[in-house]
């Protein structure tokens, strides 16, 4: 055999972890060579895909007239339910979601049918054409009619702790409030898309944009009813997922499956956006009230929520997340006596999905909201409230639901981040602002978040890797997480350089495919890099036994003292290149290659008595915001935010910046901006960019300073790390309360404004007709 | 024939549907996969791409960024249509392209195309950016994963030292071959028509009568790509040249129909300053670059920004057929939902907007639900002449509040005679106002709620034109 080739690579080098390592597709995102799915340069052949949609939300079908669309010009095949050749129900936990519609209608723009033909356009414009026959049926759109006649797509769940009824009775004070709590749309730049190609017999490669590249791989094999072992799915990376492509990718990856498998040609389906707007659900809209029984001092003796959420057609994933809303409607705070009930509210609408949070900022924005009204009531600043309430040995440090919360940050945090963002001095400055300002109020709050991490379906919290170590050193490593911009892939590059010491270029992340790692869970609940860099260091960890093993074997000296950095293997005082390591190793017939697993520890919850330790740990954050508000047009300005977030150590400062800013934005978007309508019929009316509004460049606010708050994890999280995805769009809340405490001011802060979300400013100048009204 | 230069090479197409738009023809014709879509509606700016024209003295070069998805293939003709992939040079990236990696602006990469076009046009600029200039040059680029700030501050670091890339160094090189292909400017003989002046024009539209006209394409672009219009054959405002002048006249500024709202933007802040936010505030910058005042018009539209202006500015639409032309004061242009008097071989040649004739108070207001890029729940523009402190004269114009742009006459006979200061004015103004209109409630607002804003916007008018007035009325300051 020919001598493998040395590389020659630098002899000291830094370890990467805790480095802030660019996005390991930075330069070709940059330079427009990133590839998406609808970049992938297709197979010759290569048919295109629309989808034909319900015009109504409810009735029966009774009859679907295709003629129309078989002979448009380019059609090559239509497929409705019945040309399913396998399992035609592809929900992903309990069953409800059928691929295409069956006999009943289950909101306006279910899809109905495909459409195959020669070019997107020819397919698109063929879909318009079917005749629907349908006897129309009473839909459903209110959640409260839905919970009032228990509609429910999964049965109620509760979380109790002591006697809420006989606290609340005796409890000096009380406070009963509701909110409306608007959902939102995941807004992902790279819409749905999906691209099937046939190969040999029965076995099909899919490339699809998705959280959750098993679960594809499981449905496309149910539906062409073979095994899961003919079906890989391929997914490099997605242009954003946040929770809308963990279970709602799979469907058009299944149909445009279907379709190849027929006409033995790749398939495309790329959804355009106002259809993707329409036919996949969204954060779920939530109607919640509480009830609270507090003291003089405002402290709660006595808490009781209802959290409604709106789940339409079916279950999809809102088991789990309106668990996760009611797992957080104390956020920092011990709430006394408890009682937590969640229903699950069937609507005739789309059914609402995934999107970062989880059901978390839902159930979390109750708690402030109680905070504030508490504040208004006992005639104090919403902060010292807040602090009163926190969990810790003055009130208590057990949840509704039983887990201890153990060493909550939040106290100090909070301290810290009220000295650094002056809270009291600008409290002051902007008292007087307000008392001189007829038209422009001002406001600040400052929120905390405290927020559980684990999937809180136990099976879930586990990962697998597979490390190769090619002659020439290179290592490739392929996990069960995916990439759709939160800078795992450079996580986890990270991990493995440091793990062997090298640098990062030695490291490349492949694709995530089911044949490399099987039985994934979905990239979500923050867990990618808590699980799959476990899985990571896991596989690398065997790998380096073996070598370190060999190593000792070689030199006489003992394994257990090997150190792997700077390009070296290091034993006592021998030591060998990396490369020179491996290719010896290689010659010596050692294996170079290994699969990890991880499975998170500790964890457990129990349904029936609604208590347990869900949650691995808890990650925290704080945030300040101030805001300007026009009181005579509800416009208004987010001034100036100050942000302190646990991040445990941080493996990637500038990553974990990049998540905290985004996921505030976003979150600022949620509570602002960013309104779903839909008309009396069931139709999305803010079905496009036009009329749907993600905040633009101009809604960064101008002071943003966001400082990661670095302590060593106290659980064993991959190098003492925190999940940082989710937990930071609630930081947001504090854009919701600050807006609240401006229009509050107009009441001399005696009244605590009724501000359901989104606050547009038509919301927010209906709040302040309404605190005038009252104060005058 | 249609001809420009795609990156560095000189292109030629004969043949192509009429409805084809720039990043079809990109991505479907040339899989140049650099440049996404992400709505195919002019919103996101995922599919930006960059212009660089011939300055009208050809001794430069103008560089600009437009929409894509909604561009046909008329806003590339006699010019350098510039992809991301064409900012390499070899293995080094663009110096905007450096500085989104540097400052970690990229996540899902799926929107950074379209930022590193708008950096790069912001690049060509020679200013040295402040933060505001950065939000004006990227306010067409949404991104979902950020939230801006790397971003804001990759663009401010790297447009501030701008040293020569090699678009600066082959300056003369593009400039000779854009006048070559200028020199040899003609229409295609159907599909898409590019009449190059008004009597090609005259005969185009009657040769194809059921042709649409055409000039930005940012309204009919979305008939093609949402609603999947098929056009045999658009006639294209945008290469004639006698719509395509501004200028100033002794008493009225000039405007040609097919000039771009960012290409008028100069001549109308010169005379009027104070609509400096309606401008920003119209569309995004790559739509400004793209969508024409004459289309504004022509539309008809209820709730563009631009007729309630030119409502309170008393603009005249002088409009022509190729053989005369008429004046038609703008109050008198629309008809009702999206209609005017225009007749079906006439066009929009220009727009004259008289200039101040004595001390005025101008605002134009536009409410929505988010500041940038967003369309008016309300849009309201008042128009004062106030001499010794009495009301004179007034004038105004809405957009969103009824079946075609107008104006409030009642209001402008109610206050005539009455002091400015007077808080009675306030009064007469909201009274009116709140009742004037019959709005709807839509997906942007309610009713309600654009009643309550007429009143309201005038109030904050009444303020904000108090001679002692230190009241603050605004959470946005454009300066």
């Amino acid at each position: 055999m020919r001598k493998l080739i040395d590389q020659g690579l630098p002899s000291v080098i830094s370890s990467p972890i805790h480095q802030s390592s660019p996005h390991e597709s930075a330069i070709r995102q940059v330079a427009g060579a990133a590839r998406y799915v609808d970049d992938i340069p297709e197979p010759i052949g290569t048919c295109y895909t629309a989808i034909g949609t319900c015009p109504v939300a409810a009735g029966q079908l009774r009859h679907l007239d295709l003629s129309a669309v078989k002979a448009s010009p380019g059609v090559v095949d239509v497929i409705t339910l019945a040309d399913i050749p396998g399992h035609k129900d592809i929900a992903p936990v309990f069953d409800g979601d059928p691929v295409f519609v069956d006999d009943q209608i289950k909101f306006l723009g279910q899809p109905a049918f495909a459409v195959l033909a020669k070019t997107m356009v020819e397919a698109r414009r063929a879909a318009l054409l079917a005749k629907y026959d349908i006897q129309p049926e009473q839909p459903m759109f209110s959640v409260q009619e839905a919970v009032d006649s228990q509609h429910f797509v999964r049965p109620t769940h509760q979380m109790k702790q002591g006697q809420f009824s006989a606290a609340y009775k005796k409890a000096p004070l009380k406070l009963t409030g509701q909110l409306n709590i608007g959902g939102q749309e995941h807004m992902y730049l790279e819409g749905q898309v999906a691209l099937a190609i046939p190969e040999e017999e029965d076995r099909m490669l899919v490339c699809t944009s998705s959280q959750h590249p098993s679960e594809v791989q499981k449905l496309v094999a149910e539906v062409l009813d073979v095994k899961l072992h003919k079906v890989t799915v391929d997914m490099r990376r997605m242009g954003g997922g946040f929770g809308g492509k963990e279970t709602q990718a799979a469907q058009w990856a299944c149909i445009a499956a279907v379709l190849a498998q027929r006409n033995r040609c790749a398939v495309k389906l790329r959804l355009p956006r106002q259809q993707d707007m329409t036919v996949t659900g969204k954060r779920h809209p939530f109607e919640n009230s509480y009830k609270v029984g507090f003291d003089e001092a405002g402290r709660l003796l006595a808490t009781h929520v209802v959290v409604n959420g709106n789940c339409g057609h079916s279950a999809d994933l809102s088991e789990a997340i309106v668990d996760r809303a009611m797992f957080h409607v104390d956020n920092g705070y011990y709430l006394g006596a408890s009682d937590v009930i969640g229903h699950r509210a069937k609507t005739s609408f789309v059914s609402h999905t995934a999107f970062r949070g989880f059901g978390g900022p839902q159930g979390m924005i109750m708690a402030e909201a109680m905070m504030d009204a508490i504040a208004r009531k006992t005639r104090q600043d919403p902060l010292t409230v807040r602090k009163l309430n926190l969990y810790g040995p003055s009130t208590g440090n057990t949840t509704h639901y039983g887990m201890d919360v153990g060493n909550n940050l939040l106290p100090e945090m909070i301290a810290a981040l009220e000295s650094s963002s002056d809270y009291w001095q600008r409290r002051e400055a902007l008292l007087q602002f307000n008392q001189n300002s007829p038209v422009i109020k001002k406001g600040l709050a400052l929120t905390p978040v405290k927020f559980g991490i684990s999937f809180t379906a136990k099976h879930l919290n586990q990962a697998g890797a597979l490390v190769h170590i090619y002659t020439d050193g290179s290592i490739q490593i392929s996990h069960g997480g995916t990439e759709m911009g939160q800078g795992l892939h450079t996580k986890i590059a990270q991990i493995v350089a440091h793990e062997f010491g090298v640098d990062l270029a030695q490291v490349e992340v492949t694709s995530t495919r089911t044949d490399k790692v099987p039985n994934t869970s979905p990239t979500a609940a923050s867990s990618g890099t808590d699980l799959n860099g476990k899985a990571a260091q896991n596989a690398c960890l065997i790998i380096k036994t073996r070598l370190a093993e060999f190593y000792a074997q070689k030199v006489k000296g003992n394994a257990e003292d090997a150190v792997f950095a700077d390009h070296m293997l290091t034993l006592g005082e021998k030591s060998i290149s990396w490369g020179a390591l491996i290719q010896e190793a290689y010659f010596a017939r050692v294996s170079l290659s290994s699969t990890g697993y991880y499975k998170t520890p500790k964890i457990h919850y129990n349904r029936d008595t609604g208590n347990g330790r869900p949650f691995f740990y808890f990650s925290y954050g704080v945030a300040a915001s101030e805001v300007s508000v026009d009181t005579l047009t509800g416009e208004y300005k987010v001034d100036r935010v100050d942000v302190l977030h646990d991040v445990g150590c941080s493996l990637n400062p500038a990553i974990d910046l990049g998540q905290i800013e985004g996921a505030f934005i976003q979150g600022m978007g949620w509570l602002t901006t960013e309104e779903l309508l839909w008309n009396d019929k069931g139709k999305l009316i803010s079905e496009n960019m036009a009329t749907y509004k993600i905040p633009a460049i101009g809604d960064t606010p101008k002071h943003m300073q966001i400082t990661l708050y670095q302590r060593p994890n106290e659980e064993d999280s991959i190098y003492h790390s925190k999940a940082v995805g989710e937990p930071p769009f609630m930081l947001a809340i504090s854009v919701w309360c600050a807006i609240k405490d401006a229009i509050s001011s107009i009441s001399g802060y005696a009244v605590d404004p009724q501000l359901d979300t989104p606050a547009t400013p038509e919301k927010v100048l209906r709040a302040v007709n309404a605190v005038t009204a009252l104060s005058s | 024939m249609i001809r420009f230069l795609l990156n560095h090479e000189v292109v030629e197409l004969a043949e192509f549907d009429a409805g084809l738009t720039v990043l079809n023809y990109l991505r479907e014709h040339r899989k140049m996969k650099g440049s996404k879509e992400g709505c195919a509606a002019g919103d996101c700016g995922a599919c930006t791409v960059a212009l660089a024209e011939l300055t009208p003295a050809k001794n430069s070069l103008h560089y600009r960024t437009i929409n894509s998805c909604i561009a046909l293939m008329s806003a590339v003709d006699g010019k350098q249509l510039i992809t991301v992939e064409h900012l390499c040079e070899g293995a080094t990236l663009h110096p905007v392209q450096q500085a989104l990696v540097d400052y970690h602006g990229s996540q899902c990469g799926f929107c950074t195309p379209g930022l590193v076009m708008s950096m790069f046009a912001l690049y060509h600029k020679d200013i040295q950016p402040h933060r505001e200039q950065v939000s004006y040059a990227l306010s067409g680029n949404l991104c979902r994963c950020t939230g801006y700030r790397p971003i804001i501050d990759a663009a401010t670091a790297v447009c501030t030292h701008s040293p020569a890339d090699k678009f600066k160094r082959n300056e003369q090189q593009t400039i000779a071959a854009l006048k070559e292909l200028q020199s040899k400017a003609e229409t295609p003989e159907r599909g898409l028509l590019l009449p190059q002046n008004r009597e090609q024009l005259a005969r185009f539209i009657k040769e194809h009568p059921e042709a649409p006209l055409v000039a930005g394409n940012t309204d009919l672009g979305l008939e093609v790509t949402q609603k999947l219009k098929q056009y045999d054959c658009l006639i294209s405002l945008s290469q004639v040249a006698e719509l395509k002048e501004c200028r100033e006249d002794d008493d009225c500024i000039s405007l040609g129909a097919a000039c771009s709202l960012s290409d008028i933007e100069p001549h109308l802040l010169a005379v009027y300053p104070q609509l400096k936010e309606i401008l920003e505030r119209f569309a995004s910058l790559p739509i400004r670059n793209q969508a024409t005042l004459g289309g504004n018009l022509a539309n008809a539209s209820p709730i563009g920004d631009m007729p309630p202006v030119l409502l309170a500015l008393g603009a005249i639409v002088v409009v022509d057929n190729g053989e005369k032309s008429r004046n038609i004061p703008v109050s008198k242009l629309f008809t009702s939902y999206r209609q005017t008097v225009l007749c079906s071989n006439e066009w929009i040649s220009r727009i004259l907007i008289p200039k101040p004739a004595a001390p005025y108070l101008l605002r134009a207001y536009k409410v929505s639900k988010r500041f940038e890029d967003d369309i008016s729940a309300v849009c309201a523009v008042f128009h004062l002449y106030v001499e010794d402190g009495v009301i004179k004269k007034v004038a105004s114009g809405f957009g969103g509040v009824a079946v075609t742009p107008v104006s409030c006459e009642a209001l402008h006979q109610a206050l005539v005679g009455k002091r400015w200061s007077s808080a009675e004015c306030i009064a007469i103004g909201k009274e009116i106002l709140m009742q004037a209109f019959s709005p709807i409630d839509d997906v942007r607002a309610t009713a309600e709620y654009r009643n309550q804003l007429l009143g309201n916007l005038w109030h904050r008018f009444w303020l904000e034109n108090q001679q002692d007035n230190h009241i603050e009325t605004r959470v946005v300051t454009y300066a």
